[in-house]
């Protein structure tokens, strides 16, 4: 982990209010890990004051790509970045998707932005591992299928795909998909995350989950993103530290 | 090199420059020594120790505020037994003094966690938080309360040679009031100042953005707030002040000693740019060769008002 001042080398706007950000950062790219976060300061000036985390998107030879929308004043700015302007980028942050692994099959499930993580774990297996991607959302507007395979859609309101959530969508599919040998990676909203859980135990599915949390440092010691740990009630685990991605079965959601 | 001294004394305790880093945002040392040579630091103070582990709050624990931010962490922390046997074999591999913060809902617990600690070389100093705005057990309201600070402070003296340094709380009329007791008790410093009492609400859901509902507000939005407080004491009372509150670069260290701080605290910074306190110290010997000043002590309460 380290802080580096990489230049932007272009924004793509890929919904109404979701952007790519493809950044030249040769030593993150080099390091990062799928489901591994940077904490970006977006400027120098107090307002807005932290680092913003956002998962990395993707990797591509010595660029790096993350994924966003913009909901106040820090993801505006970034949202603005001309190519050449620089990002001040701590990172690499966290630990990312266990990618090894026996399994034949990856099943990725995403909740809007929840997509973020998945192209870049998708370039990772897509040569070893059948991939089942499921992505959900409250609205079309939601549903972020960039760089994603095999991709089935659902929509809270059915104005795309199946009106259903995700968590249905995947239990609708699951006579063609053989469990047995699946991994489940997940990212999405802790609603969404929490039936996930349910249903992963149910069916006995090793699951991986990426969580999210409002955090300062994003490195350990401001202490701010605490998860209940299901194994150890007299402490916190931290996002940032101990996850972002946890074994499902580790973490109370 | 230059010669200037960039040294300084809180009571007995030696710097070798003005720059600590604040309880609560520098962990155990570990995390930030990856990013900063911890020996070229002034001081670095232990995140908040209770006699006991602590869980702390229940997220959401802190929130952004304009040029700010409110944390409620509740002093989770691992609690004096882990931090002597897991944290001390980490920092004592360094030669910066360590400074330990200690908080807790008693004051027999407070003077049982010094007796504890003050064995322990590694320690150079002593800070006691009685000014924590996020937990509520243990009833006293300490931070609030002058013949609390002033007894918590008579009673930690009489467990510890080392120099004691009692944090206040900025949410008070008149903190100098505060520091004189202090004086009076045998404490050797004060650190000025905690955080600040403050909310954030959701307006769409209409609750409180974090847990604890309220939390403390740190970051550059308090500073003016803390060169006041820092100001007052130094006008009122003949006491070493360690000034914190939202310093982002060496200038601010700079204002912070005109007012009357003796030494620095870097806090909220530190998740920014947790490289940015090392930084500062070429930045101040580069002012005091551009001021023409050779010992940076000299600026301590040199204003002119």
């Amino acid at each position: 982990m380290f802080i580096v001042n990489s230049p932007v080398v272009e924004t793509i706007q890929v919904h109404e209010n979701i952007f790519i950000q493809k950044i030249y950062s040769p030593d993150i790219a080099k390091i990062v890990k799928p489901g591994q976060f940077l904490n970006i300061r977006v400027s120098e000036t107090n307002t807005p004051l932290l680092r913003r985390p956002f998962s990395v998107c993707d990797v591509e030879g010595e660029n790096i790509f993350i994924m966003f929308n913009v909901l106040g004043e820090g993801t505006k700015i970034l949202a603005h970045k001309q190519p050449k302007e620089l990002v001040d980028i701590l990172g690499p942050l966290g630990n990312g998707f266990n990618l090894d692994g026996n399994y034949k099959t990856a099943i990725i499930i995403a909740g809007g932005l929840g997509s973020a993580p998945f192209p870049f774990v998708t370039r990772k297996i897509k040569a070893s591992k059948n991939i089942f991607t499921f992505v959900g959302g409250r609205t079309k507007a939601d549903l972020i299928t960039y760089a994603l395979d095999n991709v089935q859609i659902s929509t809270d309101d059915g104005s795309a795909g199946i009106k259903a959530n995700v968590v249905q969508l995947l239990e609708m599919n699951l006579d063609k998909i053989d469990i047995s040998s699946s991994k489940v990676f997940a990212c999405g909203p802790n609603a969404m995350l929490r039936a996930l859980k349910t249903f992963c135990i149910k069916h006995k599915l090793d699951c991986e989950v990426s969580t999210e949390s409002a955090m300062a440092c994003g490195f350990g010691i401001c202490q701010g993103c605490p998860i209940e740990s299901t194994s150890n009630t007299d402490k916190y685990l931290l996002i940032c530290k101990d996850g972002p991605v946890f074994n499902v079965k580790d973490v109370v959601i | 090199m230059s010669n200037i001294d960039l040294s300084v004394n809180i009571g007995s305790l030696k710097l070798r420059n003005p720059i600590m880093l604040a309880s609560g945002t520098v962990g155990y040392g570990n995390e930030i020594a990856e990013f900063s040579n911890l020996n070229k630091l002034g001081g670095i103070v232990t995140k908040s120790l209770s006699l006991k582990p602590r869980k702390g709050n229940p997220p959401q624990r802190i929130v952004e505020t304009s040029a700010g931010m409110l944390n409620a962490i509740g002093l989770a922390n691992v609690g004096v037994e882990v931090f002597l046997k897991e944290k001390i074999p980490f920092l004592k591999q360094y030669d910066v003094p360590l400074i330990c913060n200690i908080a807790a809902s008693s004051v027999d617990e407070y003077v049982e966690c010094t007796k504890i600690l003050t064995t322990e070389e590694t320690i150079k100093a002593f800070e006691i938080n009685v000014s924590c705005p996020n937990v509520k057990d243990g009833g006293l309201q300490f931070g609030n309360d002058v013949k609390a600070v002033a007894n918590v402070t008579s009673k930690v003296r009489a467990v510890t040679n080392k120099p004691l340094i009692i944090k206040l709380s900025p949410n008070v009329s008149y903190i100098s009031d505060f520091a004189i007791a202090v004086k009076q008790e045998g404490g050797d410093a004060v650190s000025a100042i905690n955080t600040l009492v403050g909310t954030s609400f959701n307006i769409f859901t209409r609750k409180p953005k974090i847990y604890n509902i309220n939390g403390g507000l740190s970051g550059p939005a308090i500073k003016p707030i803390a060169l006041a407080k820092v100001l007052e004491i130094s006008r009122k009372v003949k006491i070493p002040i360690i000034g914190i509150g939202g310093i982002m670069n060496w200038k601010d260290v700079v204002e912070f000693m005109i007012v009357g701080a003796s030494a620095v605290q870097i806090g909220t910074l530190n998740f920014i740019d947790p490289t940015a306190p090392e930084k500062m110290i070429k930045d101040l010997e580069n002012y005091c060769v551009s001021a023409g000043i050779n010992k940076l002590s000299e600026l301590t309460a040199s204003y002119i008002i």
